[in-house]
């Protein structure tokens, strides 16, 4: 898994919003997207359903729907329109075209 | 006056300014948005617990967000604002929304669609790679998460977001390591005069530039996209100069695109028609001189109807409000409600930045060729994964007149999107290999629901009522 994709620039002072990506603990903050919680940390948010590799979301307003991501609890979400909540299980790897491969 | 329901879909400039004026009147207007706050893109408001001031959100644009910000909440109670609504279809004066994940009905007797835009943008080679973004969702990222899209980011493209974005993120600390226009020089200067005649808007610019020049960050114009380098993600851009050599630059972000385009899909169940743009090269939808569409009761306003900006949408809202309350007092004649003056006075600022509107086009204009020349290995579709190559060949093996058709052949426009990221280029590669012009390859029809909905939802409601 690679580095950090986004950069946190200001607004950095705000209560933490503990989350988990691939079963290790992210620090999120409050205010959070799950799109910008997952990518302080990681470098993707899930796989093509096609094999054709990782991706990070788009647009980043809720058109391009490429950042769909699916939680441990079953739910799925786009990250790019969804806040950060305490507890929320992000799988990266885990979109259904590459779960039946 | 007979009370009749109001719905305007989107809080952006154009819904607020819209609903401002209707709640003026008297009426109470319902406004559906997606975002759970108002604003829309341009005037995106930042999470709760965020403290950076309008001055550093918007810019020299920060007097007018915040006005049209505090008018709004201040008309709180006059207005029915319901935040977290994607509206996903129109069925005659029906709405099928979902609200904060809970399926409703909403009936209208009269319907403002101010839905807004999106970056328009052209596939390249890598460009589904993580760290390529459009320039919108760039700005997004800083405007409403004070995040950059990388540590060193490259800026390229075609539209008035290219400067300014860049500007912004230089402003915020970030690494600008380059922006590159793929207007050429000469085609830049023809628009020059139009803009710096036009208002301020042109000036803006000219300040964006000088302020990425004083930064010693490269512009460079003519520019031709050659790749994204690297394989998981972004290590690099390589572009071709206006006499073709090839530069490389090392980034692990890029963000790109080529002006804006309309997010039309309810217009389109609603039945408006829609109308080929030259100007702009794309298809907007059709309103009259008052932002009424060919359907009755249907009225359109800002970039969701037509791209022109923050400025145009904030007056295209208001007349299309006005006409509401024309169309409105003809029900009861004798109270003609004073519209007739203030519609002429918004038809004459709308008018006024005819020229403007024209010089930006030039300014930054769509690069079809680049569309057309998308190599065969390049994706096309980002959702399905298909690329320009298989396009090609379905049309060249099943002859598909249309881009609907072509959909059927290939799956481009088929994908979770709805072909709103792919359909641009899709539709002018099907235009060269027909040998037609791009309007006759037609634009991809719009399918409810417009958005994903969680199909859970709907069987949740089901049971609760059961």
């Amino acid at each position: 898994m690679s580095g950090p994709r986004f950069r946190r620039l200001a607004e950095t002072g705000r209560p933490p919003v503990p989350i988990t990506v691939d079963g290790v603990p992210v620090a999120a903050m409050q205010g959070d997207t799950l799109m910008t919680a997952i990518l302080a940390a990681y470098g993707r948010l899930r796989v093509s359903d096609f094999g054709d590799g990782p991706r990070a979301g788009f647009c980043l307003m809720g058109a391009c729907q490429d950042c769909w991501v699916r939680l441990a609890d079953g739910r799925r979400l786009r990250a790019c329109t969804t806040y950060a909540e305490p507890g929320m299980a992000v799988l990266t790897g885990a979109e259904e075209g590459t779960d039946a491969r | 006056m007979r009370a009749e329901r109001v719905v305007i879909v989107g809080a952006g400039p154009a819904g607020m300014r819209a609903a401002l004026v209707l709640a003026g009147a008297g009426l109470r207007p319902v406004v559906l948005d997606e975002a759970p706050a108002s604003g829309g893109q341009i005037y995106r408001r930042q999470p709760p617990g965020f403290t950076r001031g309008h001055d550093a959100l918007y810019g020299f644009e920060a007097g007018r967000a915040r006005a049209l910000h505090d008018a709004f909440d201040a008309a709180d109670g006059r207005i029915d604002h319901r935040p977290g609504t994607l509206v996903w279809n129109i069925e005659g004066r029906r709405l099928q929304v979902l609200h904060e994940g809970a399926p409703q009905t909403l009936e209208f007797d009269r319907l403002l669609l101010a839905t807004g835009a999106m970056d328009r943008v052209i596939p390249f080679p890598g460009w589904t790679l993580p760290g390529v973004y459009t320039l919108g969702g760039a700005q997004i990222a800083l405007k409403h998460q004070a995040c950059a899209i990388g540590r060193r980011v490259v800026f390229f493209g075609a539209s008035p977001l290219l400067p300014l974005v860049a500007a912004q993120y230089a402003a915020a600390g970030a690494e600008v390591a380059a922006v590159l226009d793929t207007t050429p020089m000469r085609a830049k200067l023809a628009a020059a005069p139009g803009l710096l005649t036009g208002g301020k808007t042109g000036w803006k610019g000219v300040v964006y530039l000088a302020r990425l020049a004083a930064r010693r960050i490269p512009y460079r114009h003519g520019i031709t996209p050659v790749e994204v380098l690297g394989e998981e993600s972004v290590e690099g851009f390589a572009y071709a100069d206006a006499r073709g050599r090839r530069h490389e630059i090392a980034c692990d972000a890029i963000a790109f695109g080529y002006g804006l385009k309309s997010e039309w899909q309810l217009a389109d169940l609603a039945g408006c028609g829609f109308a080929f743009d030259a100007g702009n090269h794309q298809w907007r939808v059709v309103a009259d001189d008052a932002g009424r569409s060919t359907v009755p009761g249907v009225y359109l306003a800002g970039d969701g109807t037509r791209i022109g900006g923050a400025d145009l949408a904030e007056i295209a809202g208001e007349r299309a409000a006005r006409a509401i309350l024309a169309d409105l007092s003809d029900i009861d004649p004798g109270d003609d409600l004073g519209q007739g003056a203030a519609l002429a006075a918004c038809a004459r600022r709308i008018a006024g930045q005819a020229g403007l509107r024209r010089a930006v086009e030039r300014a930054f204009p769509f690069p079809a060729h680049l569309a057309r020349a998308i190599p065969d290995d390049c994706i096309l579709c980002r959702c399905e994964a298909v690329t320009a190559g298989e396009f090609r060949a379905a049309i060249a093996r099943l002859g598909p007149h249309d881009v609907n058709r072509a959909k059927a052949f290939s799956r481009v426009g088929m994908g979770r999107c709805q072909g709103r990221v792919c359909g641009p280029a899709a539709a002018e590669i099907l235009a060269v290999v027909r040998g037609v012009g791009v309007e006759e390859a037609g634009r991809l029809r719009s399918q409810p629901p417009v958005k994903p909905v969680p199909i859970a939802a709907f069987a949740d409601a089901a049971e609760g009522a059961a």
